[in-house]
């Protein structure tokens, strides 16, 4: 990744969380904190990464991408929109009953791949995905992101299981490590950790990075898709809420909308580093 | 006597004769290889069929993903788990996005046996039918389960087969003109005072209490309701019309299942007296397959019984 493309994914990932922060705020409902948390991640894969192709959207060759902690739409509508799978006008229309932007992931959307939401469906989808491309003898490569809470469900760890066994190198997965869920701090609710040795145990390629660093992101995807024999799991230590100051690391705002004043700081300080990071 | 061959056998059989036909057909399993009758199709195709271990959540979602790249998944087990632990999985990860994956629930209903209670599936028809985009097909004998099993890879959308564990007599290959349709009963038997609407082994049960009813002087009318979603709501408001009265039988709670389905349809178009045969709201019970279904009065003694029940109820 070079200075310039380095410089134009960190403009991306600023103003896509505007756009979820937006989002939110206009529905009055909807999961900001773990948006915020993954949004670094969603950029590198669709800006960088990935083989998608918005006026193709279900190319059979295309890199796959499920969104396992489905209830982070935010995030990920306003990656797709961005990324011109349809237009930034219809975010306005986010969990509204006249849009088609459900709260959760549903396959009518175009560039959704997975109807996600319920907790740990959505990862088992993708290695079945990576499965058919296997036995087809196709070069896509399919994505996913849990989330940190939503690996207690025991249906994640089925999966590490059979992807370990059907030996899925083309399959690369994220936990988002934001270290909170709803009820309050993952290590109090229901401790997970040490995740990178579970996951090794379990027979993944594991490698730990900062998941808002865009360069360790993007050498750890190509890291991931040179390893043979494994899939691979990317554990990334992430912030909740990151980027608006009073959202960092406070579980408060897992699936809160802010009110206007709340709105009002939070838009101020993405748009500051929107206008710093444009050079203004 | 016909011999006896189990539904699940027929389905083992039709996977591997549709296996060259059908080149997109995958086949999972959940470490029941053996008792599906899978494990005929994993010997032939072993790069079509994945054992996923006994974790049927996973493996429905497995079966999701496999469908969304084009493939047309066959994803087995008993009933009681792939229908009963994997409910929200097939909700969510395949019926939502209408892909083409058929749970398949072998070892359903009393029949099961001696396992018991706890493997007795009686909820399943009840718990698949109400999941929007679903159909629900339980065929009654070898014949009927080649002719589903084939009609159900051509059709385009998530499928629930019920299948027994227990040998049944074939009933439909002796039948002039037999065609199977999705969503189509078959009339097995015209009859004027009574109609009795059966699916699975309750079929060839029914097809003894047409005659004990005939030698009452009773005319009843038998129709196999192989594919209980879509209801074939044709040959029932015909049936409605003609013999004023239903009687529904199956291997399954009567809170739900075939029973419900005929009730709910007949009570907003054609209101005649419907008597749901089938189990109380009760559990199962462990015991030689034959004796159990007679401990919970699933025998054609009692399908005549409520048939009767139905007559006498008539306006």
């Amino acid at each position: 990744m070079d200075r310039e493309e380095y410089a134009k994914l960190k403009l991306i990932a600023a103003k896509a969380r505007l756009r979820a922060l937006e989002q939110v705020y206009t529905a009055a409902s909807g999961h900001i904190g773990g948006s915020l948390s993954c949004m670094d991640i969603l950029t590198v894969l669709y800006f960088h990464t990935m083989r998608v192709d918005p006026a193709d959207p279900k190319s059979p060759d295309r890199d796959r991408f499920v969104l396992s902690k489905g209830h982070c739409t935010p995030a990920l509508y306003a990656i797709l929109a961005m990324r011109g799978f349809f237009p930034v006008d219809e975010l306005k229309t986010f969990r509204s009953i006249n849009g088609r932007l459900s709260g959760h992931p549903v396959t009518n959307i175009p560039g959704v791949d997975a109807c996600t939401g319920s907790l740990g469906q959505g990862i088992s989808m993708a290695a079945g995905m990576a499965l058919a491309g296997k036995m087809d003898g196709k070069d896509y490569r399919v994505y996913a992101i849990l989330g940190d809470g939503e690996i207690e469900e025991g249906q994640v760890w089925e999966m590490a299981m059979s992807a370990a066994k059907y030996k899925l190198d083309n399959f690369c997965a994220f936990v988002d490590v934001n270290g909170l869920q709803i009820d309050g701090p993952t290590a109090v609710v229901m401790p997970s950790e040490p995740l990178d040795e579970k996951f090794r145990a379990f027979g993944w390629n594991v490698i730990v990075i900062d998941g808002h660093d865009l360069e360790a992101i993007d050498k750890a995807l190509n890291d991931a898709a040179a390893c043979k024999g494994k899939p691979t799991m990317i554990i990334a230590k992430t912030v909740k809420g990151k980027g608006v100051s009073y959202m960092e690391n406070n579980f408060k705002w897992h699936g809160v909308a802010p009110k206007t004043d709340e709105f009002n700081v939070a838009r101020a300080e993405l748009e500051a580093q929107i206008a710093e990071l444009e050079g203004k | 006597m016909a011999n006896k061959i189990a539904t699940r056998d027929a389905y083992g059989k039709a996977l591997v004769a549709l296996a060259d036909k059908y080149p997109n057909v995958v086949v999972l399993d959940a470490d029941l290889a053996g008792s599906t009758r899978t494990e005929w199709f994993a010997a032939e195709h072993p790069d079509r069929f994945f054992d996923m271990g006994i974790a049927e959540a996973n493996m429905m979602g497995y079966a999701s993903g496999l469908a969304a790249c084009g493939k047309v998944v066959f994803a087995s087990g008993f009933s009681i788990f792939t229908t009963g632990r994997a409910w929200e999985q097939i909700r969510d990860s395949l019926a939502y996005s209408n892909l083409n994956v058929t749970v398949v629930g072998t070892h359903a209903g009393l029949s099961v046996g001696e396992d018991g209670a706890t493997h007795q599936s009686l909820e399943d028809i009840a718990i698949m039918r109400v999941i929007p985009n679903m159909i629900v097909v339980c065929p009654c004998d070898a014949n009927e389960t080649t002719r589903a099993v084939e009609a159900l890879i051509e059709y385009e959308g998530p499928a629930y087969l019920r299948l027994g564990r227990a040998g049944v007599e074939t009933v439909t290959d002796s039948l002039p003109n037999y065609e199977f349709h999705l969503g189509k009963g078959t009339l097995l038997n015209d009859g004027t005072d009574v109609t009795i609407c059966a699916t699975g082994l309750t079929v060839q049960m029914s097809l003894e209490a047409v005659k004990l009813l005939a030698a009452e002087g009773i005319s009843a009318r038998l129709i196999d309701i192989h594919t209980i979603k879509p209801l074939d709501e044709d040959i029932l408001l015909k049936a409605a019309k003609e013999t004023g009265a239903i009687v529904t039988t199956e291997e399954h709670s009567v809170i739900g299942g075939l029973g419900s389905a005929v009730s709910e349809y007949l009570s907003g178009v054609c209101p005649v007296p419907v008597v749901r045969h089938g189990v109380k709201d009760v559990f199962g019970k462990s015991g030689e397959a034959g004796a159990v279904l007679k401990y919970f009065d699933i025998t054609p003694e009692k399908i005549a019984e409520s048939a009767k029940k139905a007559i006498s109820l008539k306006k």
